[in-house]
């Protein structure tokens, strides 16, 4: 595959999302759906239940083929991935593609600093020769091991879990859980973080240090942050770039301020003309 | 006393090989939740293997002992791997979204095509082989009863405790295994994380085959005779260890191998021989019946 420079203007657009539909036998849960998702942005995909976020996420990670429709990552460094023609696995290893469950999933046997390891484990494999170095303990294994616990440290400690490195994934409470998944997320290095309702759950004090950690990932790390959340205080508060759909259709597109004053908005979440409240 | 030792000796022997097979097994459920019935099918070509190995070594006049063992090592570990391999891609693999009885209709298949290939290719009657590793020493003598442990007995239970030492530190340390416990644990998540869940569940296959090959060249060398039928009851007792010690748990599947070795050895020795294979399955009743999770399995606790 050939890398094809990039030369595109400012606010680099990360990921093309171009005519992607969906359907499941008769019923078509995304229709013609365009969006573009930039660097250091987050972009937030709202709407109501049903409204097919979800379904976006599952064909950005490979879980679905689309029906239609291309899904174009413009990776910084590796060039351009068409995400809907690589296996699941190959778009977290080769596009840098993370992304954490609405229902959290950890690996719950493990411990919190093990999960954040095994993130890691494509660079791992290959320091360890396939795990023959790492059986034998050698030093280039060693360094390279060093240097994954440090980075899961790192990690622990953005997200205030540092105290629990040893607690078992499974038995952390509710929000660390949440937390510990968009740790791990980060540990594959993406270039694009895909957070299914990363506040679902979360007391109001827990999203909004969510919302500090969002944002300092998107301007620290100069990465591209796609976000489906109800909760509107995150979507407002920290949201570059908002998608609203409904029905699989994408009915508005736009800055916050935009999104929220856009009359389709508010009549797909409350039916008429009606002034915005924190209906989620 | 001395009767009872003797005994011990034999059951821990008998043991360590069950349990090699047995963690094939425990790893493979773990990992996909199957119950690889071909696994005593590649227990068996591992025997065969050996056998192979040995004729050909001897037919070039190679007869230093140390170096035929390795190579009969090697090259059965070597050669079961890829059978291992190659079942799971071809019998398993077309099946992972498929229910899970499918897959062991699959694996029940290959098991008796297992068989079949290896009764026309390598004849139907037994093989036998002679003693490479002869000799012992007497521990000690009781009212005229000799308490004997024999080199080969010596050998296999050191290398069995060997390769169970270092197949733990691998699923507990190394980043193959950390890969595996991803997969076991929840396959959706590990490939979102990068983990190319097709090449971890090929590479359990072939770390329980090759397990499996070195349990079939020690019953080459210790009972010194083979035959294509030996992977059925080697493997329903592995099984049985498996499921006694708790399916998916590494450690169960050692302690359950070596609970059915002295099962069985004690039982011959007090009891009836002929009998001995009832013995040992009705535990794996008793087991399913009293303690279905088995004796390390917790409900969800650590597996591979």
């Amino acid at each position: 595959m050939t890398a094809v420079p990039m030369t595109e203007p400012m606010g680099q657009s990360l990921l093309d999302v171009e005519h992607l539909t969906m359907r499941f036998g008769g019923l078509t849960a995304i229709d013609d759906l365009s969006f573009t998702a930039r660097r250091k942005e987050i972009t937030s995909i709202i709407g109501p239940n049903g409204a097919g976020k979800t379904t976006v996420f599952n064909c950005l990670t490979g879980f679905y083929k689309p029906t239609v429709g291309r899904l174009k990552l413009s990776h910084p460094e590796k060039g351009e991935h068409y995400l809907e023609r690589m296996d699941g696995f190959r778009i977290a290893q080769v596009a840098d593609v993370g992304r954490t469950f609405q229902n959290i999933r950890l690996f719950p046997k493990m411990t919190v600093l093990e999960n954040l390891i095994v993130a890691q484990h494509n660079v791992l494999m290959r320091a360890s020769a396939f795990a023959v170095a790492g059986l034998f303990g050698l030093a280039r294994y060693r360094d390279a091991e060093k240097a994954a616990v440090e980075k899961a440290c790192h990690w622990l400690e953005k997200v205030n879990l540092i105290e629990r490195a040893d607690w078992e994934a499974g038995n952390l409470p509710y929000g660390d859980q949440r937390r510990l998944e968009i740790a791990r997320a980060m540990c594959i290095d993406p270039v694009l973080l895909c957070l299914d309702e990363p506040a679902a759950g979360l007391n109001p004090r827990e999203s909004l240090e969510l919302n500090t950690l969002l944002t300092a990932i998107r301007d620290e790390q100069g990465i591209g942050i796609l976000l489906i959340e109800h909760d509107m205080s995150v979507v407002m508060g920290i949201s570059d770039h908002i998608v609203v759909l409904d029905h699989g259709r994408k009915i508005s597109d736009g800055d916050p301020n935009f999104v929220r004053n856009d009359p389709t908005v508010i009549k797909a979440y409350l039916g008429e003309e009606e002034e915005e409240g924190d209906h989620a | 006393m001395a009767y009872f030792i003797q005994q011990l000796i034999n059951g821990l022997t008998l043991g360590a090989i069950y349990g090699l097979i047995a963690i094939g097994y425990t790893m493979v459920y773990g990992i996909i939740g199957m119950i690889n019935f071909a696994h005593g099918e590649i227990y068996m070509i591992g025997a065969f293997i050996s056998v192979i190995t040995f004729l050909v070594l001897q037919s070039v006049g190679m007869g230093f002992v140390p170096l035929v063992l390795v190579v009969m090592l090697i090259a059965s570990m070597l050669f079961t791997s890829v059978y291992g391999w190659t079942i799971e891609r071809i019998a398993y693999r077309p099946l992972r979204r498929a229910p899970r009885l499918a897959a062991l209709i699959s694996a029940i298949g290959m098991s008796i095509a297992l068989q079949n290939y290896v009764q026309l290719t390598q004849g139907a009657r037994v093989k036998a082989l002679a003693p490479i590793i002869s000799g012992g020493m007497t521990l000690f003598e009781q009212n005229g009863f000799e308490v004997r442990l024999s080199y080969l007995q010596i050998f296999i239970i050191i290398l069995t405790m060997a390769l169970m030492a270092g197949f733990s530190y691998l699923i507990d340390r190394t980043p193959l295994g950390r890969q595996q416990r991803a997969c076991e644990q929840d396959r959706t998540m590990a490939a979102l994380v990068g983990v190319n869940v097709d090449r971890t569940i090929s590479t359990t296959f072939v770390m329980g085959a090759a397990l499996a090959a070195v349990a079939g060249m020690m019953v080459t060398l210790y009972y010194g005779v083979v035959d294509f039928f030996i992977g059925f009851l080697a493997g329903v007792k592995a099984f049985t260890a498996a499921v006694l010690g708790g399916i998916g748990s590494l450690p169960g599947a050692m302690l359950g191998g070596l609970l059915i070795g002295l099962i069985e050895a004690f039982w011959s020795a007090y009891f009836t021989i002929e009998y001995k294979d009832v013995a040992t399955f009705s535990i794996l009743v008793l087991v399913l019946i009293f303690r279905p999770t088995g004796l390390l399995g917790k409900p969800e606790i650590e597996k591979v």
